[in-house]
């Protein structure tokens, strides 16, 4: 592998091979963008039905968290690959990776929805009621958007994994960008040193600017907390 | 304006308000005072339906709370200020202060931060407008939560021990802001251990015991010859 990275001609190859990898990487991100909206979604919707009141809701939302978490992401993949064209259902692998990932990773930021309501205190919801703010509007205005500073890093981890989970595809021929190193990788001078050395690049492309992006706003958020926190420790002491 | 009629609450097997009847007229200032447990705030959250009781009817101007009716209810008559003020912690003061005429009375924005500022004018915390809640001292947010109390335009606010929770050199500020208000045609029911307050303001004060209406009558019938013993216990402990 080593011996393979410092040979030029095998780069040279590479990059005459470039649309197709760019090609590949449109795919990747259309999927990831996709995916990730489809996650945020369902994890807000789930993660609200899981501190709801209803019993029904808190229980649809268990069964899909606990499924979808329990479950291997390929086998999810194939199931809906092989399995539902038995049913008339036939879907796009793009569409197949879009959903199968969308769905898998709202499971997990249903998970970190529902944490981050639970830490908000009582009062909040009870100075929002006595306003008269439907539950909708309290959890829309006041509740969900305190919780983002909870919510983030694991989120964040979440969309990290989301975009590296998206090479799922590649087992059902999907077109993204691990299909297409592996492809190149095992073509017929075997540069898979180069191959799968640009695909993490472009892997690292995606993910790096989001995880630097949160680092950034997590800090922000937490200056604003650094006088909050002083002030709370101020108060506990008064009533100590 | 308020009528409790046959009130009961229960936590469990706890019974906690046994048979509360009380009335409280337009305008009216109300103070509830009492023992720590005796069931003060439950009798108050159940005025806005923060608590729903086991029996027993609640009725606002004429209209009889329900699990249904409540939020609109509670929404065009009440208001609640909070022993921990209950702030939103992540909006400025003036958007404290718009928040629930904007969303839910449908004012325009200009006009809203025109109330906002009129209310901060009265609670003497004007410069504050653009601050979020936790640079404030505790006197000053129990002041923005009066202020948020009055820009609903409820006809009805509801204090729960509201200078509970504050340092003993800011209680007056509050105190005073609530004494301006009671010159006001706004009903007030206020529960608190300030005396000299309850004195001054209140048109009728009752005093509670184990879930129960013990005493009432005007602040002097009080201060001066309660009639029941455990009014007197009461009142030489928090009097000396
Ligand atoms: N949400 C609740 N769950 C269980 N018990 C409660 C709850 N709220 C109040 N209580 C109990 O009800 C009793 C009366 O409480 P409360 O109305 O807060 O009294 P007060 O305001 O006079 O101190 C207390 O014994 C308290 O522990
Ligand atoms: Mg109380």
């Amino acid at each position: 592998m080593i011996q393979q990275i410092m040979e030029p001609w095998r780069w040279q190859m590479l990059f005459a091979e470039w649309p197709k990898f760019l090609k590949a990487f449109g795919i990747t991100l259309e999927i990831s963008v996709l995916a990730l909206a489809l996650a945020l979604v369902l994890g807000v919707i789930f993660g609200l039905m899981s501190t709801s009141h209803n019993p029904l809701l808190r229980i649809i939302a268990r069964v899909y968290v606990e499924f979808f978490q329990n479950t291997p992401l390929a086998i999810q993949v194939f199931f809906v690959f092989y399995a539902l064209p038995y049913a008339s259902i036939v879907l796009s692998q793009v569409t197949i990776g879009i959903l199968c990932v969308g769905i898998y990773t709202g499971a997990y930021m249903s998970e970190a929805v529902r944490a981050g309501i639970g830490s908000i205190p009582k009062g909040q919801f009870e100075a929002a009621a006595s306003q008269g703010f439907t539950y909708i509007q309290t959890m829309m205005l006041i509740v969900l958007p305190q919780t983002i500073k909870i919510i983030l890093p694991p989120m964040v981890n979440q969309m990290v994994n989301l975009i590296k989970n998206t090479s799922i595809v590649t087992m059902i021929a999907g077109g993204d960008l691990m299909y297409r190193a592996n492809a190149y990788a095992t073509n017929d001078v075997m540069s898979y040193g180069p191959s799968y050395l640009l695909c993490g690049a472009l892997y690292f492309v995606l993910c790096f600017p989001l995880t630097t992006w949160a680092r950034r706003y997590e800090a922000r958020l937490k200056n604003r907390d650094v006088i909050t926190n002083t002030k709370k420790d101020k108060v506990e002491e008064v009533a100590a | 304006m308020i009528k409790l009629v046959n009130v009961n609450k229960s936590f469990g097997s706890l019974h906690v308000l046994k048979d509360v009847n009380l009335e409280v007229a337009e305008g009216e200032k109300l103070v509830i005072i009492g023992p720590s447990g005796s069931g003060k705030s439950t009798t108050v959250r159940c005025m806005n339906f923060l608590e729903e009781p086991t029996s027993g009817e609640v009725y606002i101007d004429g209209v009889k709370l329900t699990h249904k009716n409540k939020t609109e209810v509670v929404r065009n008559s009440t208001a609640m200020v909070f022993q921990q003020f209950n702030l939103y912690p992540h909006m400025t003061v003036l958007e404290n202060l718009t928040l629930a005429p904007i969303k839910l009375q449908k004012v325009p924005k200009h006009e809203a931060e025109e109330l906002a500022f009129k209310y901060l004018d009265i609670v003497g915390l004007r410069e504050k407008a653009s601050v979020y809640p936790s640079t404030l001292s505790g006197g000053q947010q129990q002041r923005v939560a009066i202020a948020r109390a009055l820009c609903s335009r409820a006809k009805i606010i509801l204090f729960d021990e509201p200078t509970s929770a504050l340092d003993p050199e800011t209680v007056q500020e509050v105190l005073d802001v609530m004494i301006k208000l009671s010159q006001e045609n706004i009903t007030m029911v206020v529960v608190t251990h300030e005396m000299g307050f309850a004195r001054q303001v209140a048109d009728r004060v009752i005093f509670m015991d184990d879930g129960r209406i013990l005493e009432e009558g005007s602040p002097e019938h009080f201060f001066e010859n309660p009639t029941e013993e455990r009014t007197k216990a009461f009142l030489s402990k928090i009097l000396k």
